[in-house]
C-alpha cells in the first residue's frame, strides 16, 4: 500500500500561461495580460496594450488649439474636465494669458466634480470586481447628481467640453449654484453611506489588506502618482505642490495612508472624496462676480454677445475659427493633479495654429506600469482587484 | 535649487561641452546635453543630493523633420524630495540607413521602459540596452513610424490593418 501513495513532489509541475482579456469586465476596457500561473499564484504579469490606440498626439497635431480640448476629454472621460484643464493651462502659460478670478473658481469646481465622479465610479466598480454588487448602485446615484449638473451648464454629460483656452465658454446656467450647494451638503454623509458598505467589511478587508503592495521606493521608481503613491505613504499632491488656478487659497487635507495596498488606495480615494467637497464648498463660498474669459483680441474667443453688435469682435472671432489662435515658439510642461495622478501636457508650439507636439503624460498609463510588480506572488483573483485598484481608464493607458 | 544653479552643477560636473544648447521660455529651462553622456547624466541628476531627481515624469521625442539633427529626446524630471522639477533633451540623428540611437535611462528610473517603448515605436528611435525593446502600442508587424512629420494623418500604402477607401 504505502508504494502506491504517491507525493507531490513527484508530480512534474510546470508553470502555466493564461491569457486574460482583452475583453474582461475587470479590464474595464481592451486590455490584454499574459498571466503566467503556479498553480494559482502569479509568477509574472505581461501587458499588452494598444487595443484602443488612437493615435490621439498625432490627430493634436493635424488640429487648432480649439479643436484639441474636446479630444482631450475623450483620453480620461471619467475625469474629464482635468483634461482639458491641463490642455488650457499649458496653452494659456505659452500666451501668457491670465485667467479671470471667476472662471478660475469654476474651473476649480469643474476639477473636483471630476474628481468625485470619477472616484464614485472607481468606487463602485472596484467593489464590484471584488464581489460587492451593492456599492455601484448607490454611487451612480450620487454619480448622476453630477451629471445633471455638467449637463445644466454645458450640455455634456459625461464630457462636458465647457473649458476655453483664457477661460470657460459661458457663465454658469441659473440654478447651479443652488444645485452645487445642495449636493456639497448631503455628500459628505453619501460618503459615510459607502463607508458602512465597505471600510469595516470583513469580507473587503481580507480582499485588499496586505494584497498588492507597492512599497514606496518602487511606486517612485515606476512613476506612480495620484492615489498609488499617496497609498504608499507619500503624501505628495500637485494641488499643493505646485499649486494651480489658485489652489493654494483653498484650505483641504492631502490623503495620504502608509497600508501600500489596495486597502489603502481605497481609503485614499475615500478622503480624497470628502476633500473635494470641501474645496466645492470653499468655492461656492469664494465665487466672485465678473468676465468669465479674458481679453485679448486675437487669442481669446470675444464674448457671445459682442459678436453680434460689435464689428470688432465679429471679426476676432471670425478670424480665430478660421486661421486659429498662433501662439509664440516655446514650449512648456504643465502637469496637474488629476483623478488619476500627474497628468502632465508637454506642448512644442512652432508659432502656428496647430500643436507642433503634443506629449500626453497620462497618469493611468504609468500607473499601470506597477501592475506586474504589485502582482507577483499574490493569487490570481486578486490580480483582478489589484488591476481595479490602479483605477485604470483604458482610453487614457492607449489614447 | 534653482534651474540656472542645476545647469551650473551639470557644467561644473561634465564639463562646458555638456551643454550644448539651453533655451529658457516662460520661467522653464529646457537644457539639450551631449548623446554619448545621457545615462551619466541622468544618474548624476538622481543620485546627487541636492538635485536628487528621484522622479521622472516622461521621456518623450519630437520630430524636426526637415531640419537636422532631425530628432530631439526629452526628459522630463521632478524631484519629490526638493519640489523641483527640469527639462533635459538630447539630439538624436537619424543614423544613414538605419535608425537614430541612445542609450536607454531604464536602470535609472525603471518607469522610462513603457515611455521608450513607446517613443522607439513611434519615431523610430532604437533605445541601446533597453531590457524589452518589443512594441508596446502598435502590433508588431507595423514597419512605419505613425509620430514623425513627414508621415501622413490617413497613413501611407504601407501602413498594415488600415480600413479600404471608401470614396
Amino acid at each position: 500500500m504505502s508504494e502506491q501513495v504517491r507525493r507531490m513532489e513527484d508530480f512534474e509541475s510546470e508553470i502555466m500561461e493564461l491569457n486574460l482579456g482583452p475583453h474582461h469586465p475587470s479590464t474595464h476596457g481592451v486590455f490584454r495580460a499574459i498571466v503566467e500561473l503556479d498553480g494559482e499564484t502569479v509568477v509574472n504579469v505581461t501587458p499588452y496594450l494598444g487595443y484602443l490606440h488612437r493615435g490621439y498626439e498625432k490627430t493634436c497635431e493635424n488640429k487648432h488649439y480649439h479643436q484639441v480640448i474636446p479630444l482631450t476629454e475623450r483620453c480620461d472621460y471619467m475625469g474629464a474636465s482635468s483634461n482639458s484643464l491641463v490642455f488650457c493651462l499649458t496653452v494659456e502659460k505659452i500666451l501668457d494669458v491670465e485667467v479671470p478670478e471667476r472662471a478660475q473658481v469654476i474651473r476649480v469646481m469643474f476639477a473636483e466634480l471630476s474628481r468625485i465622479f470619477s472616484h464614485l465610479f472607481w468606487l463602485g466598480t472596484h467593489a464590484h470586481d471584488v464581489g460587492a454588487m451593492t456599492p455601484l448602485f448607490y454611487n451612480l446615484r450620487e454619480r448622476e447628481e453630477i451629471m445633471n449638473l455638467f449637463e445644466l451648464t454645458a450640455g455634456g454629460r459625461l464630457m462636458p467640453n465647457y473649458l476655453r483656452i483664457g477661460g470657460v465658454v459661458q457663465d454658469l446656467a441659473d440654478g447651479f449654484v443652488e444645485r452645487l450647494r445642495a449636493f456639497t451638503e448631503h455628500f459628505d454623509r453619501r460618503v459615510d453611506e459607502y463607508e458602512t458598505l465597505l471600510t469595516k467589511n470583513a469580507i473587503y478587508m481580507d480582499r485588499t489588506q496586505g494584497v498588492g503592495v507597492l512599497p514606496l521606493n518602487d511606486a517612485i521608481a515606476l512613476g506612480a502618482s495620484g492615489p498609488m503613491i499617496r497609498g504608499s505613504g507619500l503624501a505628495w499632491d500637485i494641488r499643493k505642490s505646485e499649486p494651480y488656478c489658485g489652489y493654494e487659497t483653498y484650505d483641504f487635507n492631502v490623503a495620504v495612508e502608509n497600508g501600500c495596498d489596495i486597502y489603502a488606495r481605497y481609503l485614499v480615494r475615500i478622503k480624497e472624496m470628502r476633500e473635494s467637497n470641501r474645496i466645492l464648498k470653499q468655492a461656492l463660498e469664494k465665487l466672485p462676480e465678473g468676465p468669465i474669459r479674458s481679453r485679448q483680441a486675437g487669442v481669446i474667443f470675444p464674448p457671445q454677445e459682442e459678436i453680434y453688435t460689435r464689428m470688432e469682435s465679429l471679426i476676432h472671432h471670425f478670424m480665430l475659427v478660421v486661421e486659429g489662435l498662433k501662439p509664440p515658439v516655446g514650449e512648456y510642461y504643465q502637469c496637474i493633479e488629476s483623478p488619476r495622478g500627474e497628468l502632465g501636457c508637454y506642448l512644442v508650439s512652432d508659432g502656428g495654429p496647430r500643436p507642433y507636439r503634443l506629449k500626453w503624460r497620462a497618469p493611468a498609463f504609468v500607473n499601470l506600469e506597477s501592475l506586474t510588480l504589485m502582482s507577483k506572488g499574490n493569487l490570481f483573483a486578486d490580480l483582478i482587484a489589484i488591476l481595479s485598484s490602479v483605477d485604470i481608464v483604458l482610453a487614457e493607458v492607449d489614447r | 535649487m534653482n534651474q540656472e544653479g542645476i545647469r551650473d552643477r551639470l557644467v561644473s560636473k561634465f564639463g562646458e561641452d555638456v551643454v550644448s544648447d539651453a533655451t529658457m521660455f516662460r520661467d522653464q529651462l529646457c537644457v539639450t546635453v551631449t548623446k554619448d553622456k545621457i545615462r551619466e547624466i541622468c544618474r548624476f541628476l538622481r543620485d546627487e543630493p541636492d538635485l536628487a531627481f528621484n522622479f521622472l515624469s516622461f521621456v518623450g521625442a519630437v520630430d524636426n523633420y526637415p531640419r537636422t539633427p532631425r530628432f530631439e529626446v526629452v526628459y522630463q524630471l521632478n524631484s519629490l524630495r526638493h519640489n523641483h522639477r527640469f527639462r533635459i533633451k538630447v539630439r538624436v540623428e537619424e543614423a544613414e540607413g538605419g535608425l537614430g540611437s541612445v542609450d536607454s535611462v531604464v536602470d535609472v528610473w525603471p518607469t522610462a521602459d513603457w515611455h521608450e517603448r513607446e517613443t522607439a515605436e513611434m519615431y523610430g528611435i532604437t533605445f541601446n540596452d533597453h531590457p524589452d525593446p518589443r512594441k508596446l502600442l502598435l502590433p508588431e508587424h507595423w514597419t512605419v513610424f505613425p509620430l514623425r512629420k513627414d508621415f501622413p494623418l490617413e497613413g501611407t500604402d504601407d501602413t498594415p490593418d488600415l480600413p479600404p477607401q471608401t470614396n
